[in-house]
């Protein structure tokens, strides 16, 4: 669904990785480590078209990303549930609507009503649900934004280090649910830092583990 | 252009939805309903000008038009004969409707304004006036003044014409200024609206990113500030068209003189003009934010 085909970039001193070749098949489950500043995020944009290679080719569901109008990007994204790094949210909505945004902003309000309690409930914010997002915490903010990125059921789920602020107990919800919707056939892709969340995946779903590192993408060793 | 039309449709049924995703306050907010209510009130004067220049060109037109005033200058003896046969000539000339002397008193009146009631007026050579009144597209002054010519020396014909053409000609000019002042005002509020709008799109560029982020589309982010701005517009306008209406109803009546600054106000269905105003604002910005929102969002990708 998202093939990347002998990719690079560079934010103009220096090129951050070079040479990868990635498809994220459905039922896919990928993990993407590697030291700070290795450009983990970087690769997560080019994967959901924010970011244009500045080598190769990037295709989302068949289309090549450069050919993409900003309205196409917008209808692949319908398909791409993200958690960004710096969780972004409409501050003047509570929590609730924020999740629904996805739903809201494709005219699928038909769904909300079904999905919302639920997902809500999961990710342990009923309580917060009519807050503000500035009044959450860090894990709630990325527990919030894990909510929104799946309330679509999205056919591709990528998540840049969505346990960073989280305990362990709330860290393995988050997984499970991952883990439920890698199941039903959608392909994850998770950047984390967190050996440990990546050795329970593994107990859990066949998972890849790849690592960015010295401007390549390998496949991470067997100490996993 | 079926994207603008169901903006509109979207627009009208009240997709209240639509705006919810940009934070409600700013000074842009302020600044829109301002702009539009000023404007407004000033289009309510400038349509008063240009229907009341209107009525005045119409008016001066139609009464100047059909009166005309035949003056004879002679010596005692002659002034009696010379006016009865200006008077003959007149009944045979085509397009003249009626002719008539003016009697003495008629002559005093108008001449007291200037010399007194006292004024001896039959011992001074004061020419007498014939008034002629017109019909279907009045008579040929030329043909007319050389038969006077011809038969009564002493006559002199005022048909008004010098001076009314420069009047009618005044009025329509102004009542062109007063549209050409509404199309200004139109323009203004577009651009002061397209400046709004940039500037609440540049403050609410965050908004624009999560949107982006959800898979909002570029319709769907501009219908958000379009759906805003416009209902602004049209408050605004809604204000300023009621100020500027109750200054109209606040001037002072004088309808006996009839003159032009007592008659600025509106007459009989006139008064429903100034109630597109709002709406045309609307549409005003409606159009100007729309342009503003897609132009920005292409540039901010
Ligand atoms: N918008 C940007 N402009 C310039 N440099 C950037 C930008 N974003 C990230 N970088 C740089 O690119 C490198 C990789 O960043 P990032 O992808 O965030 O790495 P990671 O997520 O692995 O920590 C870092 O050195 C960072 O400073
Ligand atoms: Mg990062």
């Amino acid at each position: 669904m998202i093939e990347l085909r002998d990719v690079a970039y560079t934010y103009g001193r220096g090129e951050l990785f070079a040479g990868i070749n990635l498809t994220l098949a459905p039922g896919s489950f990928h993990f993407l480590t590697g030291p700070s500043g290795a450009g983990k995020t970087t690769f997560l944009k080019l994967c959901y078209g924010e970011l244009i290679s500045t080598h190769g080719t990037v295709s989302l569901f068949g289309k090549d990303v450069r050919d993409m109008t900003r309205d196409d990007v917008a209808l692949s994204r319908r398909r791409i549930g993200v958690v960004h790094q710096d969780c972004q949210f409409l501050d003047h909505l509570p929590v609730s609507e924020n999740v629904a945004l996805p739903l809201t902003a494709s005219g699928r309000h038909a769904e909300i009503e079904p999905n919302l309690s639920d997902l809500l409930g999961w990710v342990g914010l009923s309580g917060q649900a009519a807050q503000r997002p500035p009044q959450l915490s860090g894990g709630e903010r990325q527990r919030a934004a894990l909510a929104r990125a799946v309330i679509t059921s999205p056919d591709v789920i990528i998540a840049d280090e969505p346990t960073g602020n989280i305990d362990w107990e709330m860290s393995q919800r988050l997984l499970t649910l991952l883990v439920e919707l890698n199941r039903m056939g959608k392909a994850v892709m998770v950047a984390t830092h967190d050996l440990n969340l990546i050795r329970a995946a593994k107990a859990q779903v066949q998972a890849r583990v790849l690592r960015l590192k010295d401007r390549q993408l390998q496949a991470a060793g067997a100490d996993l | 252009m079926s994207g603008w039309l169901t903006s509109v449709i979207a627009l009208v049924v009240g997709d209240r939805e639509a705006d919810r995703v940009v934070p409600p306050t700013g000074f842009t907010a302020t600044l829109t309903v301002f702009t539009s209510a000023a404007m407004a009130f000033l289009a309510v004067f400038a349509l008063a000008l240009s229907l009341a220049t209107d009525r005045l060109a119409d008016r001066w037109a139609a009464e100047l038009a059909r009166t005309s005033t035949l003056r004879i200058s002679a010596p005692a003896g002659q002034l009696g004969p010379q006016t009865e046969a200006a008077l003959r000539l007149l009944e045979t000339t085509p397009g003249v409707a009626s002719a008539r002397a003016l009697t003495t008193e008629e002559q005093r009146d108008l001449l007291t304004p200037w010399f007194g009631a006292e004024l001896p007026l039959e011992t001074l050579p004061i020419p007498q006036l014939i008034e002629i009144v017109e019909e279907g597209d009045g008579y040929d002054p030329t043909g007319l003044r050389a038969r006077l010519q011809a038969e009564v020396p002493g006559a002199v014909l005022d048909d008004h014409t010098r001076w009314r053409e420069p009047l009618v000609e005044a009025a329509s000019r102004l009542r062109g200024l007063g549209i050409v002042s509404l199309v200004l005002i139109g323009g203004a509020t577009a651009a002061m609206i397209t400046l709004a709008a940039q500037a609440a799109l540049a403050a609410n560029a965050q908004v624009i990113r999560v949107l982006r982020l959800v898979g909002a589309q570029d319709a769907y982010i501009a219908r958000a500030f379009v759906r805003r701005f416009t209902l602004r517009a049209m408050a605004g306008a809604a204000i300023g068209m009621l100020a500027g209406l109750l200054g109209i109803l606040l001037l002072p009546r004088a309808d006996i003189a009839g003159g032009f600054l007592t008659g600025l106000g509106f007459r009989g269905t006139g008064w429903l003009l100034p109630l597109l105003i709002p709406p045309l604002a609307g549409v005003v910005a409606f159009f100007a934010t729309r342009s503003a929102a897609l132009r920005s969002l292409k540039e901010q990708s």
